[in-house]
């Protein structure tokens, strides 16, 4: 375990970015955080977490796939990958991993998306254990542990130093890097503040969340259940919820039309959308109910189903926070029949 | 603190229901921590009872629900028709602007509809809550002036609501219920706000400040369309932005074109129809000041046109489908702009 | 590398009785304007969505002019008070956000002034050219 003063810590950042780019929470001007490419002067942001997940990284909001030029008869296909650097995500907290590891499962199983996979190979990430976890958390329900998180590097931040742990050849081969500026540590720090973490984790509003009702298999249990029908009632329709979701992975493929050729870009797409996956007999979910029923139904029944168990949710709290009705998968949960445990 | 408490709603709530005057209300429901409080269409007392809330939090407007819930096709319809029973709404006064402008619109069944309004004494602002007393809000409670914050790391707190206000109650436009059946409290009077202060501020920049203040803005835009979905007035049954044959059909903020493209004509399509309710900037998820769009197209609107408030009354016609012979010229208003400066 | 004399490209959206005719007239007259102006001729001017004008932008235009009827001649009676007011309100939008007003103009030339159309165009084009390219409403992408 290696170790650095708070005080220093520009110079480990600075470390890294003479090596290779290094995004970090950095607070905006409106107060909230937001991954920003670091530079000297800025600041590392103190906030729970971003608004934004950082799944856009590796699973950016659009992203060019490829060109096509008309010359007559002749079409050119223009492949616009670039060979992509070395970069560190840092500061990426428990329930944000955890996302990683679920978009993994859905990009790099076969046929391996290769926009994907490149970015991921090229990405290292810097975790860091939550100290202040906030009402909104529930990533113990999906059994993380935020005192723990796991990434190509693990980290701690206590009141006076940052404690860095290397977990897989990445991380250490980052840790090398920055041997220079860090030095040896011993794990009680470390330790103490796991402890504490997992006190306060206990008297938080949401610790209770029960997910055993949920799981792959419950489809039949679950689809028709009435309840869909209040709880969509009010749902507006926005992508908010997907777009903050660290975990929402689905996509559109689009052509854009420069005028001089075809640009063919794939972004983001919300399952909440009126034209979500609209093929030619229409839309095979033609109402709110349906849509809104499908986002739940998939993190919390559909995905397990397929992936051993694994929820599609990791708890980050970014909905509850950000809907702007405030309907949110707790809700959704508690209004199911997932109990709490008291 | 709200002067009308739940109580008092949910009374006459069932009061109205239990004479059969209506069959079901709109209103809010109660959320996990106090603070998210979720629309919510309730169907009996029992439900009103153990959920409905009215407070500080309440600050969703409902008006625009109403296009969906009175529409023929539906089947909840078919049992107005068959009952003649109607459908509670509580407006407080900015969302009775919106009821008003929906229904100058024809976008609902006035007939199947029956309006409380209720006092309101402006909601607060959860974000400016946690800026002061950090995350981990254990219960927000409100008493008289104050909010009331446990928290799990700064202990309680006694906030003064004045300095947690929602922005657009800070420059509350009017106190006034512009439409209702009934009233619940007292209704106010139309204010003389500072609402346009900030326009000025940014008309007053170099051109050079207002569009990197604005290309900072509009660049954190995510395109979720909550601002769009939210808005009272955006009720196309097929918004241009999610019609694929268009041609400007885009679900990502692909450069910074399309981001002012679409706040652009966001803004641009309520221009002369916006009653300034603000729901744009409260859903945004990037703190967006999207209000700051709306209002200039309203003072432009009263500054060239005469002033006009969207919704004070029904059937009043919107500035941009009208005009005068004498109207400015558009190479003037920059001048006329310049003047006021 | 030689450098290019820099050329604006303006869109123009000609209404059909008026300006369209203006600028039929001008050309019969013999008189000059630059051929960098791009006429698109719409039934009216209020027909000019203010979508057109961002699109016109956007594919690479450095300056939007719109062209109808002297006010009280429209040939459908009113659509040039509709455009009055929506260019109005729509510009000192454009003008908010920092997009330089000079790129943008709403011009009322009948038929008869074929004079005026090439002396507005000249005009025109020479107040875009003084700004330069459009760079606040880009579409990078349209410029590959």
């Amino acid at each position: 375990m290696r170790k650095i003063a708070l005080e220093n810590i520009d110079m480990l950042f600075s470390a890294i970015s003479d090596k290779m780019s290094l995004f970090l929470p950095v607070d905006q001007n409106d107060g909230k955080a937001a991954y920003t490419k670091w530079e000297e002067g800025k600041k590392w942001s103190c906030a729970l977490n971003t608004v934004k997940s950082p799944k856009d990284f590796f699973f950016p909001q659009t992203e060019d796939m490829m060109e096509f030029k008309v010359d007559g008869k002749n079409i050119e296909v223009i492949d616009t990958r670039k060979a992509s650097e070395d970069f560190v995500v840092f500061g990426v907290r428990a329930c944000d991993v955890r996302a990683f590891d679920i978009l993994d499962r859905v990009f790099l199983t076969d046929p391996c998306d290769s926009y994907y996979a490149t970015k991921r190979e090229h990405g290292i990430i810097v975790s860091l254990a939550c100290t202040r976890p906030s009402e909104t958390c529930f990533c113990t329900a999906f059994g993380i542990d935020p005192s723990n998180p796991k990434a190509d590097v693990s980290a701690w931040k206590t009141e006076k130093e940052l404690y860095m742990q290397s977990n897989t050849e990445k991380g250490e081969k980052l840790l090398k890097v920055l041997a220079d500026v860090t030095d040896e540590a011993d794990e009680e720090k470390v330790n103490e503040q796991k402890e504490q973490i997992s006190s306060i984790m206990k008297r938080l509003p949401l610790a209770g969340l029960d997910t055993s009702e949920f799981g792959g298999g419950k489809t039949d249990e679950f689809f028709h259940s009435p309840a869909w029908d209040e709880l969509s009632e009010t749902c507006l329709g926005c992508g908010t919820c997907t777009f903050v979701c660290p975990t929402c992975q689905c996509y559109d493929i689009k052509d854009f039309n420069t005028g001089k050729g075809i640009i063919r870009y794939r972004c983001w797409d919300s399952c909440m959308y009126s034209e979500f996956t609209r093929m030619a007999h229409g839309n095979n979910r033609n109402s709110q109910k349906e849509r809104f029923r499908q986002r739940f139904m998939h993190k919390l029944v559909y995905y397990p189903e397929n992936n051993e168990g694994i929820f599609g949710c990791v708890g980050c709290g970014r909905c509850l926070s950000r809907c702007p009705i405030s309907m949110n998968i707790v809700k959704v949960m508690k209004a199911l029949g997932g109990k709490e445990n008291e | 603190m709200q002067k009308i408490t739940t109580e008092q709603l949910i009374e006459k709530a069932a009061e109205l229901m239990n004479e059969g005057k209506v069959a079901s209300v709109l209103g809010w429901e109660k959320g996990e921590f106090g603070y998210d409080v979720t629309p919510g269409i309730f169907g009996s007392v029992d439900e009103l009872k153990a959920k409905f809330v009215y407070g500080d939090f309440s600050a969703a407007n409902l008006s625009k629900y109403l296009v969906k819930k009175t529409e023929m096709v539906q089947g909840q319809a078919l049992v107005f028709l068959k009952t003649e029973r109607k459908i509670l709404i509580f407006l407080k006064p900015c969302d009775s602007y919106s009821f008003n402008q929906l229904l100058t619109e024809h976008r609902f069944d006035r007939e199947k509809v029956y309006a409380v309004g209720v006092q309101c004494d402006g909601m607060v602002d959860i974000e400016k809550v946690k800026k002061i007393a950090g995350d981990g809000l254990l219960s927000v409670d409100t008493s008289g002036n104050d909010v009331v914050v446990k928290t799990l790391y700064n202990g309680d707190m006694k906030i003064a609501k004045a300095d947690v206000l929602a922005e657009r109650c800070v420059n509350c436009k009017s106190k006034k219920h512009v439409a209702y059946d009934e009233l619940l409290g007292e209704t106010g009077e139309v204010i003389d706000s500072n609402r346009f202060d900030e326009v000025e501020r940014i008309e007053k920049m170099t051109p050079d400040e207002r569009f990197a203040f604005w290309q900072n803005e509009l660049s954190k835009c995510i395109r979720c369309n909550a601002c769009r979905d939210a808005c009272p007035a955006c009720t196309c049954e097929k918004c241009v932005f999610d019609n694929p044959k268009s041609g400007v059909e885009n679900k990502s903020p692909a450069n910074s074109f399309e981001e002012k493209l679409f706040h652009i004509i966001r803004a641009y399509h309520v221009a002369g129809r916006c009653t300034d309710c603000g729901e744009c900037s409260r859903v945004c998820p990037q703190n967006i000041p999207l209000h700051l769009l709306n209002r200039k197209f309203i003072k432009d609107i009263n500054e060239f046109y005469g002033d006009y408030q969207a919704g004070a009354e029904v059937g009043s016609r919107a500035p941009l489908v009208d005009y005068t012979v004498n109207d400015v010229e558009p190479g003037e208003v920059f001048d006329r702009g310049d003047e006021n400066a | 590398m030689q450098m290019k004399e820099y050329k604006p490209l303006i869109v123009a959206f000609c209404c059909n009785w008026c300006s369209y005719a203006g600028a039929d007239l001008a050309g019969n007259n013999r008189l000059n304007y630059p051929a960098e102006v791009k006429i698109i001729r719409v039934p009216c001017s209020c027909r000019v969505n203010p979508m057109f004008i961002l699109r016109a932008f956007q594919r690479g235009a450095d300056g939007v002019i719109i062209c109808g009827c002297h006010p009280g001649d429209c040939h459908y009676t009113s659509g040039n008070y509709y455009t009055r007011r929506r260019m109005a309100t729509l510009f000192s939008m454009l003008d908010y956000l920092g997009i330089e007003k000079e790129r943008t103009r709403v011009e009322w030339v009948s038929a008869a002034e074929g004079a005026k159309f090439a002396a507005t165009m000249n005009d025109f084009v020479k107040t875009v050219a003084s700004l330069g390219e459009n760079k606040r409403l880009e579409d990078l992408r349209c410029k590959r």
